[in-house]
């Protein structure tokens, strides 16, 4: 072992001018203080005035212009038979889309982050298409495999499925261009969670099944809900994939946004008014029940 | 039960975290895993527990062969390095964790809880979740834990790694006291040497995935097997190929019979030691390791030159 000789520590003396900054410097902060409050508003305002341009003005407007004239013509615009049709169908799909993508987005998030195998990153680029392909791309490529010409035209036909056309084809059409969403969500909050409780699970005599459902799943429950949120709201509003997969059949195949362009379409601004604040009340509620869910779930765990 | 390893290796890429490595674990006993981060003794722990498989070797615990076995069957009870709590359960969820998924009924769950909260010292912290315990006390709910199923080994990974020195020292001792009450096998993965020479009654010395010694503390200290060991167990002097324990400098008040002069540089009191640097007349620095009372008895002071003895040195055939 090796000694080293003591170390020279000096200790300079205050600078002079001691504790108390001079007039100088306070002057000079004064002035930085007010800057920096200035700067802090000033980019409030300008978040403000963006969000005011884009969002709030628009859908303001859009409320305002529905009840302009009162609650009655708007319940009799949606309560046409077309009108409830698209909205029930449009519930009828995201029942079915959003629970299909949230299976398959938490096995693929699961997959992503605990498996170890060739092509992982490859898989991951994959997941990822759907948001970077136009939904209209993606409604003729399902027509192109599901339609009558498509791949699997003949064999559908002869079983007596259509799915282009109809609900299966439109579920189809709203799964894929809400796919990413749950798995993107899921995966970091997985990573952060890390494997060691899901390991100690494991050494306790749960089986895979267990751990999965009494480890894994409680840890990541907030990364999937916000994940379901955000698909939910996706289905809801689809419009182009689900556009050309549907054919447009009113009152068969409209769902709410179809509605809303068909109305707007039609010069019936009233009809196209109420069903949009239909569409924009119903993403509101799934944020809403997201809020309150995580919010009395997170109550109960308080730390 | 007794725990036996044969030729386990397992790489991980390119790096050899173990390399051939045999151990034996006798049935009740208390065993240290000590080494440098690297060395692989947390990589053997979890091949023992079936958290990793080994790509050659095998493990068996009891007798049995395990190797192959998934770690939920294979009965043993590991305690993570950072506890692995299940954070959106209860303290009393978490130890009774093990026995709910096996379906225990309901009244044998609570009490064989209960039991073991007191054992650890965490009754009346039942309803609290993890986020609002201490490491330690988090520690001792990970024990509690591990040992509510009852497991034929208890494997520690870097128990006592996360926790302040003090809460340290009295965990250590209470693992001490622990095992001999409940007699479970258990091996603990520490790099830290004084931990493993406290607690442990026997200790296995890892260095870059082999095993460098295995022995009882004092045969490790006694008569290490090679530097590594030596320089690892406890405070050494290098003198050239030589090594030489501090505490073996004796310091004389007077020159005679074999005897060497040399220069205190510093004095450093650290209670009841007193650390005292000095330089050999060939210019070697060595450190000398004496009581508080023989340093007040020889009046020790820096810059004096004094007479010291050096022991017979020990030379490692390299």
């Amino acid at each position: 072992m090796s000694s080293s000789g003591p170390s020279a520590i000096s200790l300079s003396p205050a600078p002079a001018g001691g504790l108390l900054p001079s007039q100088r410097e306070r002057e000079a902060r004064g002035t930085s203080d007010g800057a920096a409050r200035a700067r802090k508003l000033g980019v409030r305002v300008v978040a403000l005035a963006y969000l005011a341009v884009l969002l709030i003005a628009p859908v303001g407007m859009i409320f305002y212009r529905t009840f302009e004239h009162g609650l009655a013509p708007v319940w009799s615009a949606v309560s046409a038979p077309n009108a409830q049709n698209a909205f029930w169908l449009s519930l009828e799909i995201v029942a079915i889309a959003v629970p299909l993508n949230t299976v398959f987005g938490i096995g693929m998030a699961l997959l992503l982050e605990r498996g170890r195998f060739r092509g992982k990153a490859a898989l991951g680029m994959l997941i990822d298409l759907p948001f970077a392909i136009s939904p209209v791309v993606v409604g003729l490529a399902l027509v192109l495999v599901y339609g009558k010409t498509g791949w699997f035209g003949d064999w559908l036909a002869q079983n007596g499925i259509q799915v282009i056309f109809s609900v299966p084809g439109m579920v189809l059409a709203t799964a894929v261009v809400s796919l990413p969403f749950v798995a993107r969500e899921t995966i970091p909050v997985l990573r952060e969670l890390g494997s060691d409780a899901e390991q100690a699970a494991a050494t306790l005599g749960a089986s895979g099944w267990q751990t999965f459902w009494r480890v894994t799943l409680p840890g990541i429950r907030w990364g999937v809900v916000y994940g379901v949120v955000l698909t939910t709201a996706r289905a809801l509003g689809e419009f182009g994939a689900v556009s050309i997969v549907s054919g447009r059949i009113e009152g068969q195949t409209q769902t709410l946004p179809l509605y809303v362009q068909d109305r707007f379409e039609n010069f019936d601004i009233t009809g196209a008014y109420a069903a949009a604040v239909v569409l924009a009340l119903l993403a509101l509620a799934t944020l809403l029940a997201m809020n309150l869910l995580t919010r009395r779930t997170r109550g109960q765990v308080a730390s | 039960m007794a725990i036996e390893v044969h030729n386990v290796s397992k790489q991980f890429g390119t790096f050899t975290a173990l390399d051939d490595v045999s151990i034996g674990v006798a049935d009740g006993a208390l065993t240290a895993l000590l080494g440098p981060s690297g060395s692989g003794k947390s990589t053997l722990l979890r091949i023992i527990a079936g958290l990793e498989e080994p790509d050659a070797g095998d493990v068996t615990i009891g007798g049995d062969l395990v190797t192959g076995t998934p770690a939920r069957s294979r009965g043993v009870g590991f305690v993570f390095q950072h506890y692995a709590p299940f954070k959106h359960m209860t303290v009393q969820s978490n130890v009774a964790f093990g026995l709910t998924v096996r379906k225990r009924p309901k009244a044998e769950i609570e009490a064989r809880v209960k039991e073991l909260l007191e054992l650890v010292r965490l009754d009346g912290l039942a309803e609290r979740y993890p986020s609002q315990l201490s490491g330690g006390q988090l520690q001792r709910m990970a024990l509690a834990r591990a040992l509510a199923v009852q497991p034929k080994v208890l494997l520690l990974d870097e128990p006592f790694g996360a926790l302040d020195a003090q809460v340290r020292g009295e965990l250590r001792e209470w693992l001490r006291r622990l095992h001999d009450e409940i007699h479970v096998t258990t091996i603990f993965v520490t790099h830290d040497q004084e931990e493993a020479m406290e607690v442990a009654e026997q200790i296995v010395v890892m260095n870059g995935g082999r095993i460098e010694q295995a022995g009882t503390p004092r045969e490790l200290y006694e008569s290490p097997r090679n530097e590594f060991v030596m320089s690892f167990i406890g405070p050494v002097n290098r003198l050239g190929n030589a090594y030489v324990r501090p505490h073996d400098i004796q310091i004389l008040p007077e020159a005679g019979g074999n005897t060497i002069e040399a220069l205190v540089q510093r004095i450093v009191h650290l209670g009841f030691e007193v650390r005292v640097e000095l330089t050999l007349p060939d210019g070697r620095e060595v450190w000398a390791q004496v009581t508080r009372a023989s340093a007040q008895e020889l009046e020790l002071a820096e810059g004096q030159i004094l007479a010291v003895r050096l022991p017979p040195p020990r030379v490692f055939a390299s």
